[in-house]
């Protein structure tokens, strides 16, 4: 089976204001809704589940009442400490339900890009299904300095080589668990991008196109970008 | 849900327009083939009137295109039923007006979005299923549409002396009708008149092609369908008028930017009978779907189908309406973006 993990777990603390980013409105609907409506769109996911931070669960609860219709089965998952602590919270919960298998397709994205295309997540499953594991990049537009100091450069990579990571992130649900699992507690406080554990263990991960468009949603700048862009402002 | 619609903004320029849709009544479409009408040729190389292109642009184009149900909160279609999508959006319901022509109805990629986006949103009566035709030919649906409607209000309208029926044009929309015609009216003889030796040869099927500068003095026919549209538009209807049979019926099918002149002595004189037919609505999409689930008519249309690469970005875009310009009849392509 094939299974979406819309990662909304954040406090929405970067932004500066009290609600966490995913659930400001943008046009007509909270930046979750969106995202997950471009989820709910792709025929090939089978079940749709949602990690949010532990004190927004009523709230995320309420808003999936609001806005999706009844027929939508999306199961919230507490969300955990970190990046990786949600995914395995919902890895959990799938297994629960469906159990161990090693045809299941994990698809992880972040709540806060609304933007995210159908191709895209197609693009993904496909590519997870054939190869394991694969990351959502972007070439990279601007030269990437390296500064191992923060003060002065230390190298500056080719750019041609230089890519931005987005999401989705999708992985065979069983070869993801089975390295999480082999990463001491000090390996899983560093790797907290699911990718990065795939590459530190040598497991190949393959490339997907991205978009400009299929940007993070961080920032108050970002969110007026994103308001621009449905017309709002 | 933010939807990727690509508008033309101007001629030759495209740009993404992100458009919230509400998915909660609606049947959502991933678009599969596209496929090139003239109109859309013309509105993307600006040679639409400048007061129009103000008017309608920004815009999405295409109207003729195939896909499949990814979600449909109807409950109508499974997803995954490969569909073809209906453009004409109907006005004010009237008892014996059709749906393309009564007053209020819109038309996709003709003053609103067409097809050319991410995902398409429909109520259910605009969306037909379809199982048994290729992809590529089931893209021109809305074409093969056209043809359908034209046929059913000739079949309504024209006295029943139908021995020959001619058509003027030799593009696809000539071809659409042979072909409608050749396979509905098996006694009638199908005549095409067209100015071009190598696309008449495409008429294979037909009883007879004439080259329009040849036709003989004692040609005739009882009914006539004009095909020519654009500058040919006078022409053909003026070879219509001489060679016709008294009370004979003209559909008129081909667009034409100019007004065109016309010879209202002989109209008068042979009591003819004009129709306007443009566009077609759910009926005729029926039609046609089951028209072209003949697997013979399927192979007819693939010869005049051309299938370009795959649109992946932007930049596809420009290349696929740059390389229908070469096309002699229809430009098809798969909509990968």
């Amino acid at each position: 089976m094939i299974f979406g993990a819309i990662l909304a777990g954040g406090k929405g603390s970067r932004m500066g204001i009290d609600k966490p980013k995913q659930f400001l409105m943008l046009g007509e609907k909270p930046i979750l809704i969106h995202t997950l409506e471009k989820f709910l769109l792709c025929e090939k996911i089978d079940e749709l589940y949602v990690g949010v931070h532990p004190d927004w669960m009523d709230y995320a609860q309420d808003l999936l009442d609001k806005y999706m219709n009844e027929n939508n089965t999306i199961v919230l998952v507490s969300g955990g400490k970190d990046r990786n602590s949600t995914i395995f919270n919902i890895v959990e919960e799938i297994e629960k339900k469906h159990g161990e298998s090693e045809e299941h397709i994990i698809v992880t994205h972040d709540s806060v890009r609304p933007f995210v295309t159908h191709r895209i997540i197609n693009d993904n499953i496909e590519k997870a299904i054939q190869y394991g594991a694969c990351d959502t990049v972007l070439e990279a537009a601007d030269t990437i300095v390296v500064s191992q100091n923060g003060e002065e450069i230390s190298e500056i990579p080719e750019r041609n080589k230089m890519f931005q990571g987005q999401t989705p992130q999708s992985f065979k649900m069983s070869l993801l668990k089975k390295l999480y699992c082999d990463l001491s507690e000090e390996e899983k406080n560093i790797l907290t991008d699911a990718c990065k554990i795939c590459v530190v263990r040598n497991v190949p991960v393959k490339l997907v196109k991205g978009e400009v468009s299929n940007f993070k949603i961080t920032t108050m700048s970002d969110f007026k970008i994103a308001k621009a862009m449905v017309m709002e402002e | 849900m933010l939807n990727y619609v690509y508008q033309l903004s101007s001629p030759k320029i495209i740009s993404v327009k992100y458009k919230d849709i509400d998915i909660r009544d609606k049947v959502i479409v991933r678009p599969n083939y596209l496929a090139l009408c003239h109109a859309d040729q013309r509105y993307y190389q600006g040679k639409r009137d400048a007061k129009i292109l103000r008017k309608k642009l920004p815009m999405a184009l295409i109207h003729e295109c195939c896909g499949v149900v990814v979600y449909d909160a109807t409950k109508t279609f499974k997803k995954g039923q490969k569909v073809v999508m209906v453009p004409n959006v109907p006005g004010k319901e009237c008892e014996g007006i059709y749906e393309n022509y009564a007053e209020g109805s819109q038309f996709l990629s003709s003053g609103t979005d067409g097809f050319m986006r991410e995902l398409i949103d429909l109520p259910s009566d605009r969306v037909i299923a379809y199982d048994d035709i290729d992809d590529r030919i089931a893209a021109i649906t809305e074409f093969i549409s056209v043809g359908m409607h034209a046929f059913s209000r000739f079949e309504k309208i024209a006295h029943d002396y139908r021995e020959k029926i001619g058509i003027w044009g030799d593009g696809s929309l000539a071809y659409i009708v042979a072909c409608i015609l050749k396979y509905s009216c098996p006694n009638s003889k199908i005549i095409v008149v067209g100015k071009n030796v190598n696309k008449l040869n495409q008429f294979s099927f037909v009883d007879e092609t004439h080259l329009v500068d040849s036709l003989d003095e004692n040609f005739s026919i009882d009914h006539a369908f004009e095909c020519a549209g654009g500058e040919g538009s006078f022409f053909a209807i003026d070879d219509i008028i001489k060679y016709i049979k008294p009370q004979g019926t003209v559909m008129l099918m081909g667009v034409s930017e100019n007004k065109v002149a016309i010879n209202t002595r002989d109209i008068l004189e042979k009591g003819l009978t004009f129709v306007g037919s443009s566009r077609s609505g759910r009926e005729d999409f029926q039609r046609a779907v089951k028209f072209m689930e003949n697997k013979s008519v399927q192979r007819r249309l693939k010869t005049i189908v051309f299938e370009d690469e795959p649109v992946k970005d932007l930049v596809d875009i420009h290349r696929v309406f740059a390389n229908d310009l070469n096309t002699e009849f229809k430009t098809v392509f798969k909509w990968d973006i």
